[in-house]
């Protein structure tokens, strides 16, 4: 510990603080545009100035760190003016639309500039607006709304390990682009949504498909089915005020009714119906020879990456296709059987925590009724805007439940979710099955669950050693893979999720401000809603929810049955990374 | 030549080229002429490599093979005289040279030994008595350290360079000095970094041997990403004197514990990059780099990187992350690079002209270098002249010399009887020093105290022509270009600067924009992320602290003093001086001349007038008339 001095009086920090967190501990917020913890600690915006005794100018706070007897001042007038002037300048060169920006209302910049007064016409000059970057399928670039935070950069070429943008020109003319400006579709970018949730403005955001979504529900033609993931009630609540780890599921499906979805269904349900494929097909690798180790196809972002990066892995790719699109299949094919109705009617909406989906929905290989799975894939940020635009009082909605047959789920599919959890789901049906169908079988792999980027363990069911591996964030999975490569290390099992933490932390969530994240683990607060659901669940594994029996009884036979094959299993090929 | 790995064999090498070299050096008669032809990047440019392939013919032409040796080097100093050469032992000193000017050359002087003196500098010659260069003023008050080498040796023969003491230095740190022995004696030379901010080198070395316990990896970095306007120090050391750098790094290394260096050159500079290519591949072969280096155990590897032309690249932590493969962007500090430099290890580094007086300083100890200079600033520093000033070129000074005796003795003063108004020290992070504190002693703290700073080395004069509110847009308009756009403050402050600036020249600016302008320049210096950045304003500050009354003309005046902000200019012609010859009018590119009816007494033709709003104030009427009917204003 050293003793320092922030504005006068002594505190105690740890050593290896930046004074950005010691005055943290001191109680004192200061304020950051550009530093994301581990990520991003590069100084840059200045923001976060403040003055130290002794110092020749004044000093960036976020990397700065403390030493024995430091004196800091962190609201001089010449602190406070600093800051007033760069948040001054950033809007000189601003495309100032706050009330049509996809970020009002929670956007960092405005946040500051409303509590530091500022003129925003302080300083006049060129102020350009660049080209908006349209191209790709699940977001858009506003370079015009961009304060070369470098967040976005940092999410995609350190968490992701991707770096398909960065900084190019200098100076005044510097911009975030992919190389040679090209646009984002042509680049090797996976779609996780990481930069947008990164970026404090609204340079970076979603392709809003809620229009789509309201002319669905408004023809009476179509009957509109509405999945959600589980990692979205996980979120939704913090769109309305509600504290990070608040569980939403039941006010969430009363939204949904509410908006006018004719069937609000569950992304729970068919993460059990994931399971009993994935599951099979594992075991099916493990007795039968096929390729080991296994690896989970859930998340487009890294099935996209697994194509671009890592082709050599597309055979190790469990063909199994993700909850969203096994949702789709099954309402494109045995729930419009069973209601009578043509596919081509059936509107499905998914409701994710994701971008990728948006990109997985127009995927080849993703039709089985001959038409799209999936129709309309939005995030949870788009459900929170719709749910606001039709005076939805969340706060004060009933509890709901999900409408049956698609609704119900087990433990397992819920935890799907959290990193690790669709290991964990997969491990519970395997070694009931390993185990000669034993409900006695283990259904908690504690091992496996936690926001560490990369998790391994080994575990002995029905007489088998499954050595399984869990990484979260594609820059962790590049080094598992590397490691697999090269014959560092062995599995039976891996599971990869694209984000850091899973789908809690997916590009769709609810955008919580850097001075959240960089304090609070909100991959751990919100996983801990969904494990909290788990062990509330009258059924654990995925093959006990009875709406999943039902399925497999009066349609696909068993689990990896040619039906099964036809309707909910899929095929990758090898991308290049620059078209 | 074989690897040397004993002080005999060096001693061996050093005797065997000590004539040849001293020939030049003591003008020592061997019967042998020398003609040193300048290949620096300023002779090159004018010729010299053409001189150089003439000189050669005409020696075998002349069977004077023999008897007369031609020796390409580096900078002599002098650049606007080029192409330069030299001929020893008289020291005879020929400039602009011209293939032509070579036949009568050869034939009169390396023949018979009769200088052609209508080919010598004209300051050399008096009557009947030809002076040697070094007699002439401008070399006589100069004291060369860190160029000791430039234009005496052939920086392509690491012989030459033996033969003057080269690689003692090393042989002396490695065998009777420790590590710690090195650094305290650079430390006691009082040596300060070249480069610009002026950081004992000692106390740096220091840290970066001291500071992290265990490294398992120390670097040793060079910066030789020389780019301030008018600035070619540092190419000159590397184009003329590559050892004397290579050296000095081997034994930084030596001293703090490191086993590779990298030196980060402009890819601008290819003659440096060449000589340095060919430098490091001579000292690899004779040993002097590679492993076991005199026999002693220590081994020291060079790199070499390309610059691509980036100005932010020689801030230090750019300079590290872009030898890294990364973009050439400052990162914060602390961690300094003693604890976190290149790939995250303990690295020193320096600026060429530093490492260039290293190996003098061990050779002639601490108390010599400390001889030479001000209480706080030691040895010697070079300067680039340039500018409104007779003798443009490269100088090297004692500190604490003063600007007049550079511009007025060494330099040769201002050209056409204009006078002297300011000269820029530092770059585009220094500022313009008026004719009041031309007397005041060069060094770093006596020119951060009034305003300017070192810098690298660039000097640049200027007189009454010269608009200071243009000087300091110039500046900016060269930091706005080279900022790297990391930090905001420099990214968009120093645009906003330039912007103002502009405003002002255009004369649209008011007193409050002064006002804003100079309080953006106290926050940009506080507030920037690296020394780019905080010494932006400094150009700005400078001038408005020394020339205030040249902003305050151009806003509440609307008048531009020197006569050179075009908005603020207007062409007239003076009817009653006018002959309506019409020359102005066929010459204008906009148009903007016409006849007028009126004709002045005693002339034929009607007088000719300027439509100011057409005018586009490019001052080509004034050129061609031959009447002096037209002034600006």
């Amino acid at each position: 510990m050293v003793n320092i001095k922030i504005n006068g009086a002594e505190y105690q920090v740890p050593d290896d603080s930046t004074i950005l967190q010691a005055a943290r501990i001191a109680g004192i917020k200061i304020p950051t545009l550009c530093y994301l913890k581990d990520i991003n600690e590069i100084g840059a915006c200045r923001i976060c100035v403040v003055e130290v005794k002794g110092a020749r100018s004044l000093v960036a706070s976020c990397v700065y760190p403390v030493n024995e007897g430091m004196e800091i001042f962190t609201n001089t007038p010449k602190v406070v003016e600093s800051r007033r002037t760069t948040l001054e300048l950033i809007l000189s060169n601003h495309n100032i639309s706050c009330l049509s920006c996809s970020r009002g209302g929670n956007c960092e910049l405005h946040e500051l500039c409303n509590e530091y007064g500022v003129d925003p016409h302080k300083f006049e000059g060129e102020n350009p607006t660049p080209e908006i970057d349209y191209s790709a399928a699940h977001m858009y670039r506003d370079n015009s709304k961009c304060i070369l935070c470098r967040r976005c950069v940092a999410a995609c070429g350190v968490t992701q390990g991707i770096g398909v943008i960065g900084a190019n020109e200098r100076g005044f003319a510097t911009q975030i682009a992919s190389a040679f400006d090209m646009d984002l579709a042509d680049t090797a970018c996976v779609s996780c949504g990481q930069c947008i949730t990164a970026c404090p403005t609204g340079a970076l955001s979603e392709k809003d498909d809620t229009a789509k979504v309201l002319e669905a529900i408004a023809d009476p033609e179509k009957l509109v089915v509405v999945q959600a993931a589980p990692a979205v009630r996980a979120s939704l609540g913090e769109a309305f005020g509600l504290p990070i780890g608040t569980n939403v599921e039941g006010k969430m499906i009363a939204a949904l009714r509410r908006l006018g979805f004719d069937k609000v269904f569950d992304t729970n349900f068919s993460a059990d119906l994931t399971i009993m494929e994935e599951a099979h097909e594992f075991l099916d690798r493990v007795q039968n020879g096929g390729t080991l180790p296994m690896i989970t196809s859930c998340s487009p972002g890294w099935v996209r990456y697994c194509e671009n990066y890592f082709p050599e892995f597309i055979p190790n790719l469990s063909t199994c296709k993700s909850p969203q699109q096994m949702f789709g299949a099954v309402v494109k094919t045995y729930y419009a059987k069973k209601q009578g109705r043509n596919p081509e009617d059936i509107v499905c909406v998914s409701v994710m925590p994701c971008t990728a989906k948006k990109f997985e929905i127009g995927r080849d290989d993703q039709n089985a009724g001959g038409v799209p799975d999936v129709d309309i894939a939005i995030t949870t940020r788009e459900l929170a805007n719709l749910i606001k635009r039709a005076g939805i009082m969340f706060n004060e909605l009933p509890d709901e439940q999900a409408d049956s047959p698609l609704g119900g789920y087990s433990g397992a599919g819920v935890i799907f979710g959290a990193t690790g959890g669709v290991m964990e789901a997969a491990l519970r049906t395997a070694a009931w099955k390993l185990t000669g169908e034993n409900n006695d079988a283990p259904v908690d792999f504690k091992e496996v669950r936690g926001v560490e980027g990369v998790k391994a363990a080994t575990y002995e069911v029905g007489g088998k050693t499954v050595r399984v591996a869990v990484a979260s964030g594609l820059a962790n999975a590049k080094k598992l893979l590397k490691d697999v490569k090269a014959g560092n290390a062995s599995y039976d099992f891996i599971e990869i999720m694209a984000c850091p933490g899973g789908c809690v932390n997916g590009g769709g969530q609810i955008i919580q401000p850097a001075s959240v994240r960089n304090f609070t683990d909100i991959r751990a607060e919100r996983a801990k809603v969904l494990y909290g659901i788990d062990e509330k669940c009258e059924h654990r594994r995925s093959h006990e929810n009875p709406d999943i029996q039902k399925l497999y009884k009066e349609f696909f036979g068993e689990p990896n049955s040619h039906k099964a094959h036809e309707v909910l299993h899929t095929s990758y090929k090898e991308q290049k990374l620059y078209r | 030549m074989n690897v040397i790995k004993t002080i005999d064999e060096l001693n061996a090498v050093k005797a065997k080229y000590a004539d040849v070299v001293g020939t030049r050096i003591e003008g020592k008669e061997n019967g042998v002429r020398d003609v040193l032809v300048c290949g620096g990047t300023g002779c090159t440019s004018s010729g010299s490599m053409k001189i150089i392939d003439v000189l050669k013919e005409e020696i075998k032409k002349n069977g004077l093979e023999d008897k007369v040796n031609v020796i390409k080097t580096g900078c002599f100093g002098l650049c606007a005289l080029g192409p330069i050469m030299i001929v020893y032992p008289e020291g005879t000193f020929y400039s602009k040279t011209e293939p032509e000017h070579i036949p009568e050359i050869v034939e009169q002087h390396l023949k018979n030994g009769q200088p052609v003196k209508k080919y010598l500098y004209a300051e050399t010659v008096s009557g009947d008595e030809i002076k040697s260069l070094n007699e002439t003023a401008f070399y006589a008050n100069q004291h060369r350290v860190a160029l000791r080498n430039c234009g005496v040796i052939s920086p392509e023969h690491v012989e030459e360079y033996i033969a003057r003491d080269g690689y003692q230095a090393l042989y002396k740190c490695l065998t009777q000095l420790t590590p710690d022995d090195v650094i305290e004696t650079i430390l006691n030379s009082g040596l300060r970094g070249r480069g610009g901010a002026g950081f004992p080198t000692g106390k740096k070395w220091m840290l970066a041997r001291n500071l992290v316990k265990d490294a398992d990896q120390k670097y040793v970095c060079c910066n030789a990403d020389e780019g301030d306007p008018g600035a070619f120090m540092d190419r000159s050391v590397l184009e003329g004197d590559p050892h004397t750098v290579i050296e000095a790094m081997a034994i930084a290394g030596y001293a703090i514990g490191a086993n590779q260096g990298y030196i980060y050159v402009r890819a601008e500079y290819p003659i440096a990059v060449e000589r340095l290519k060919i430098a490091i591949s001579q000292a690899e072969e004779i040993g002097m780099l590679g492993d076991d280096i005199f026999g002693t155990g220590f081994s020291f590897r060079l790199g070499l990187r390309l610059g691509a032309g980036a100005f932010v690249c020689g801030e230090e932590t750019a300079l590290m992350t872009s030898i890294e493969g990364n973009r050439g962007e400052p990162r914060p500090r602390p961690p300094f690079p003693a604890v976190k430099g290149l790939f995250g290890k303990p690295t020193v580094l320096n600026n060429v002209e530093t490492y260039a007086n290293v190996c003098q300083i061990i050779l002639n100890g601490a108390d010599w270098f400390a001889s030479m200079g001000t209480e706080k600033s030691k040895g010697t520093k070079v300067f680039a002249l340039g500018g409104k000033i007779h003798n443009t070129g490269l100088v090297e000074v004692p500190m604490g010399t003063t600007l007049r005796t550079v511009i007025e003795d060494i330099g040769g003063g201002i050209p056409n009887g204009k006078k002297f108004k300011a000269a820029q020290t530092g770059g585009p992070s220094g500022g313009c020093i008026p004719a009041q504190h031309l007397d005041i002693p060069i060094d770093y703290d006596n020119l951060i105290s009034i305003g300017s700073m070192m810098g690298s080395g660039g000097l640049i004069v200027m007189d009454e022509d010269n608009c200071m509110v243009d000087i300091a847009k110039f500046f900016l308009d060269f930091t706005v270009d080279e900022s790297c756009g990391k930090c905001t403050p420099c990214r968009i402050g120093t645009k906003r600067m330039y912007e103002m600036l502009e405003k002002i020249t255009k004369g649209n600016a008011t007193m409050e924009d002064l006002d804003k302008l100079e309080k953006l320049c106290y926050y940009i210096k506080d507030n920037a992320l690296c020394g780019l950045g905080q010494t932006a304003p400094n150009p700005v500050l400078s001038t408005m602290r020394y020339f205030r009354d040249e902003y305050e003309a151009h806003i509440k005046e609307k008048r531009c003093p020197a006569g050179v902000c075009k908005s603020l200019l207007n062409f007239t012609i003076d009817k009653d001086k006018c002959v309506g010859c019409g020359l102005c009018a066929r010459n204008c590119p906009a148009s903007a001349i016409t006849r007028t009816d009126y004709v002045a007494p005693g002339k034929k033709l009607a007088a000719m007038a300027i439509d100011s709003q057409k005018c586009v104030k490019c001052g080509a009427c004034m050129d061609n008339c031959k009447f002096n009917a037209i002034s600006k204003g």
